[in-house]
């Protein structure tokens, strides 16, 4: 593409071509030819058509009314394109993102002659159960007063609320919503802090074993089949976070669909509303134009990290981010550049690191805490975890959920793997005590190995004992029923008390006359865990269950194993 | 208008460049050669250098031939008219039946509006226990077929296609043997569905590159019917012969590759084609069944190592059987709720038993003592495997249910099964 004139790195273009107007994106720009990638299907585009420059970065719009949209990857509103379209995503129609008839009641936080900078807030409508803050533009740099500020009552997005002058005197109209380029984290904020607190996702596994920090970080490589996105959309569910932000990113259709059907009707029970209304989600999946699914996390992160601005804690998760990557290498391919490993372009790390640190828990100007916290998914070519885009999430990341095909095959949900996953966030439990239970199911699983090769027969009562230690730690504490309304989301102060009251088996000192005896009574004892599992928190069952434990333990138990003092009260 | 071009400036592989302006991307040519007229698509447009893939492929192609700008991309007509009629990679009759050209319409179309889908819920009976029992296909579902060369994977798909309830049937052929060609034409004729199939078909002997074309033929042929409200089911065989032509192609245009040769956008390109199965809101629906052979029976080979990561699942067909290990249909708990109260308990049941008579079998082959237990599996295994996972088993749902109960009571006791006492009290079999 020739020009004349100036033209900037990452600015919006329309190429007009057959009457219709294509979305472009300027990626490299050497003397006067600037090379475009095209969000759409480049069908029909010929040498010789007109291209309008925008002088706009790729943006999004930002304003209240974000909640509960379904957005493709460049924020145009899907179930207003099929009313405008019907069954197919027609090229080059582009839609506002926002209501724009909807009106809001618009309250006012600051009065005229008040000084303001940017990211702070000026008023606020309600939307859904939050305050949606209206804000100073995250661009407009200085100190600026306030020349005039509209009274509480009802507005659209396009009226205007306010009216600013900056340092130099110029004047700037506000209205509830405004544009911010995807690429740019925002930065409006006091400072950054430490992500200390867990994020609680109800899954025992995680929670207890390999935890998530609000703010914090994690990826979940996975062959296909093991249950990656299926763990994505459960957290979704019941992540303990204000907003959710699904960024379904290159992945099938289907299942973006079950999540648009599903949501509305699920109840979230901390607020008693419908899920949708702390859910965005921002679908581009496998079959739409590729250059757009490279612009799609970006509209995610930006869109988390405007309601961080408000003090809310955001969760984003992105599924796939493989195939963000890969769009990355096509775009790579097409400018002809010197590839990297497995044609993945140089500079893949840097832009996943950047990514991933768009995530944090930071204190506002205004003293309120917000964060975003980021879970991306990652589909490594063949299953194997030595490939450029695990290895290069994996060196930024501070938690890693690795999915395995065995457990998925052998029907164990969620199908992490205990042993090869890490985290370096705080979970709910003290440390000690998960240590120890790490100890015993990596002693179990040394264990069951040899038991491989010498059989039953050639195993010591004692070894056999640690090695039904783990599988009991296995089946009733990392694996959850899903299927189970109890057992599907377990609750923290939950989670603590069935993990004490298993860690007094585990660390019991067991008398058996033999092996026979042994796992018949591990049986018996791994039955009573699942019903109790099963029961209301509190309820009577669930005391007689836990009463029954206990007397089952009691029955065999002659003392506390060594290493174990000191970590059971 | 239609513009001439009669000097050819370069020919590489099956890709050739002329100098022509006012052509548009992906535009369709005709190229006149010595040897008979091909179609020819639009790749690469670089200032007024435009690059061609001839379906034909190159050879013979001389620098002087005609080359003929159509002014359009490539289409296809669809109509009723099409039922029964076979065509070849580029949509030429291959029946010697007259040439179609009514209700043009464009081929590799945009994708479905996602809030236009809805969640799949009806099953697609097969009458195969491997798959209505344990791994149910659903309508609209998008599945592969994992398997290795000399398996019978077409004659697996001509019998899902005559004994599936739908409206109408595509066959899409890549890279076809011949036999195969006339053992589905036969096949079909013979069960009488001829009349409700449409065949596009591109086989070994043909250009490669024509294969390119026929999954999106067939699937913007179905897509039409779907949306007049008609049920299709898409067979595509062999997708791995259209990957390889599509690296082929890649090479020549001397992209860069990126996995064992194959380019970049290997994922996206099949994702796009597979994306289609859909079921459309107030209208029909589109279930693809397609077949990936692994070379050298490797799964995680690029093709069917992206294949997985785009389907709802997959059937492995190996030594002639469905195998209930890494099988997966992932739409299955949408429909297999509603069939019978048991069939989820069975489904379950049966494969965690038949685990267990692997792990006995193993031990036996390492040499280790046989318990009862042990024994009581081998029967099972042996038993599981002749009566519901040999392919010529032939019986609907209900009847393949019976089954899993009368086996489970030929070979075990109750208790021992693991399954819930309600459903053993209703269903068990007495011992015969």
């Amino acid at each position: 593409m020739e020009f004349t004139g100036e033209a900037t790195m990452n600015e919006v273009c329309y190429i007009h071509s057959q009457g219709k107007k294509l979305k472009s994106e300027i990626i490299r720009i050497k003397g006067n030819v600037a090379d475009l990638q095209v969000f759409e299907m480049t069908t029909g585009i010929g040498v010789g058509d007109d291209v309008e420059f925008t002088g706009e970065l790729l943006s999004v719009e930002l304003g209240p009314g974000l909640l509960g949209q379904v957005y493709d990857g460049l924020q145009n509103p899907l179930p207003k394109l099929a009313e405008q379209c019907g069954f197919f995503l027609d090229r080059g129609v582009y839609l506002s993102a926002l209501d724009e008839i909807k009106k809001w009641d618009f309250t006012p936080s600051v009065k005229v002659g008040d000084k303001v900078e940017a990211g702070e807030k000026i008023g606020f409508v309600k939307e859904g159960i939050f305050d949606h803050w209206i804000m100073v533009p995250f661009q407009l740099e200085g100190v600026l007063t306030v020349k005039s500020i509209v009274k509480a009552g009802s507005y659209t997005v396009n009226d205007t609320v306010a009216e600013l002058e900056d340092e130099k005197g110029e004047r700037h109209t506000l209205t509830m919503k405004f544009n911010w380029p995807v690429k740019r984290a925002i930065n409006c904020y006091a400072e950054r802090l430490k992500p200390s607190e867990t994020l609680i996702t109800k899954l025992r596994i995680i929670d207890t074993f390999i935890p998530v920090a609000k703010g914090g970080t994690y990826c979940i490589p996975g062959p296909f089949g093991a249950g990656k996105t299926v763990l994505q959309q459960v957290t979704s569910r019941h992540a303990e976070v204000d907003i959710v932000i699904i960024a379904a990113c290159g992945e099938r259709a289907g299942e973006v669909v079950e999540t648009l059907k599903e949501f509305p009707e699920l109840i979230d029970p901390k607020t008693g509303r419908s899920l949708m209304e702390r859910t965005i989600i921002i679908c581009n999946t496998s079959s739409m134009p590729v250059a757009a699914r490279e612009a799609s996390v970006y509209t995610a992160v930006s869109i988390a990290e405007y309601y961080r601005q408000m003090g809310l804690h955001v969760l984003l998760l992105a599924d796939s981010t493989s195939r963000w990557c890969q769009a990355m290498r096509e775009m790579s391919g097409r400018l002809e550049e010197i590839p990297g490993e497995e044609a993945f372009p140089a500079y893949l790390e840097s832009l996943i690191a950047a990514f991933y640190e768009r995530a944090g828990i930071v204190r506002l100007k205004s003293g309120d805490i917000g964060s975003v916290t980021i879970g991306g998914t990652v589909s490594p070519a063949g299953g194997n975890f030595e490939e450029p885009v695990t290895q290069a999430t994996l060196k930024v990341v501070g938690a890693f959920h690795g999915l395995s095909q065995q457990r998925a095959d052998a029907r164990k949900y969620p199908a992490i793997h205990p042993l090869e996953s890490w985290s370096k966030y705080t979970g709910i439990i003290d440390k000690e005590k998960t240590e120890y239970g790490r100890a015993i199911l990596f002693k179990g699983d040394e264990v069951g190995q040899m038991m491989k090769v010498v059989g039953e027969e050639g195993t010591s009562l004692e070894d056999y004992i640690i090695y039904l230690k783990s599988e009991l730690l296995d089946f009733v504490y990392l694996q959850q029923n899903s299927f189970d309304p109890v057992d599907a989301a377990v609750t923290p102060e939950r989670q603590r008390h069935v993990y004490d009251l298993l860690l007094q088996v585990l660390t019991a000192k067991l008398d058996f006359a033999g092996k026979e005896e042994a796992r018949n009574w591990f049986n018996r004892m791994r039955q009573n865990f699942l019903d109790y599992n099963g029961k209301e928190w509190k309820s009577d069952e669930f005391n007689k269950l836990e009463e029954a434990i206990s007397q089952l333990l009691a029955e065999k138990k002659i003392g506390v194993e060594a290493n174990a003092e000191g970590i059971v009260g | 208008m239609q513009k001439v071009y009669s000097k050819i400036e370069s020919i590489s592989g099956n890709v050739i460049t002329v100098t022509a302006t006012g052509v548009r991307y992906k535009e369709l040519a005709v190229v006149e050669t010595r040897y008979g007229s091909s179609l020819a698509e639009v790749i690469r447009l670089r200032g007024d250098e435009v690059a061609l893939q001839v379906f034909n492929g190159g050879r013979g192609v001389s620098t002087g031939d005609e080359v003929r700008f159509m002014g359009e991309p490539m289409k296809v007509s669809f109509s009723d008219n099409l039922l029964g009629r076979i065509f070849d990679g580029s949509g030429r009759p291959r029946d010697g039946g007259p040439e179609l050209t009514d209700t043009m319409i464009e081929i590799g179309g945009p994708s479905v509006n996602p809030a236009k889908r809805i969640m799949p819920r009806n099953m697609v009976r097969t009458g195969i226990p491997m798959i209505d029992v344990f791994n149910t296909l659903v309508e609209s579902q998008k599945l592969p077929i994992f398997s290795v060369s000399g398996e019978p994977y077409n004659e697996l798909l001509a019998r899902i296609a005559l004994q599936a309830e739908v409206d109408i049937i595509i066959l899409g052929g890549m890279g076809l043997k011949y036999d195969d060609y006339l053992f589905f034409k036969e096949t079909l004729e013979t069960g009488g569905v001829l009349s409700r199939t449409v065949f596009f078909v591109h086989t070994a002997a043909d250009p490669v590159v024509e294969s390119l074309l026929v999954p999106d033929i067939a699937l913007a042929v179905a897509e039409n019917f779907a949306i007049h409200g008609r049920r299709v089911l898409v067979l595509l065989t062999d997708m791995t012969n259209f990957a390889d032509a599509m690296k082929e192609i890649a090479i020549t245009m001397e992209q860069v590759p990126s996995n064992r040769g194959y380019p970049g956008d290997l994922y996206t390109q099949l994702a796009s084609r597979y994306e289609k199965a859909v079921d459309f809101e107030g209208a029909g629906s589109i279930t693809i069944l397609g077949v990936t052979t692994m070379p050298g029976d490797d799964v995680t080979h690029p093709v069917p190592d992206n294949t997985g990561y785009i389907t709802e699942g997959q059937f492995y067909l190996r030594n002639g059987r469905i195998e209930p290990f890494g099988s997966l249909s992932r739409l299955k708990q949408q429909v297999n709720d509603k069939t019978r109260p048991d069939h989820r308990a069975i489904m379950d049941g049966m494969i965690k038993l038949y685990a267990a008579y692997k792990e006995s079998l193993e031990k036996k082959s390492m040499g280790f003592r046989m318990s009862e237990w042990d024994e009581k599996l081998l029967t099972y295994g042996e038993m599981f495997e002749r009566e519901m996972m040999d392919l010529s088993v032939n019986i609907p749902l209900e009847e393949a249910l019976d089954k899993c109960w009368e086996i489970l009571a030929t070979c075990f006791e109750p208790e021992e099964t693991g399954l819930k006492t309600e459903l053993i009290a209703q269903y068990w079999k007495n011992k015969v």
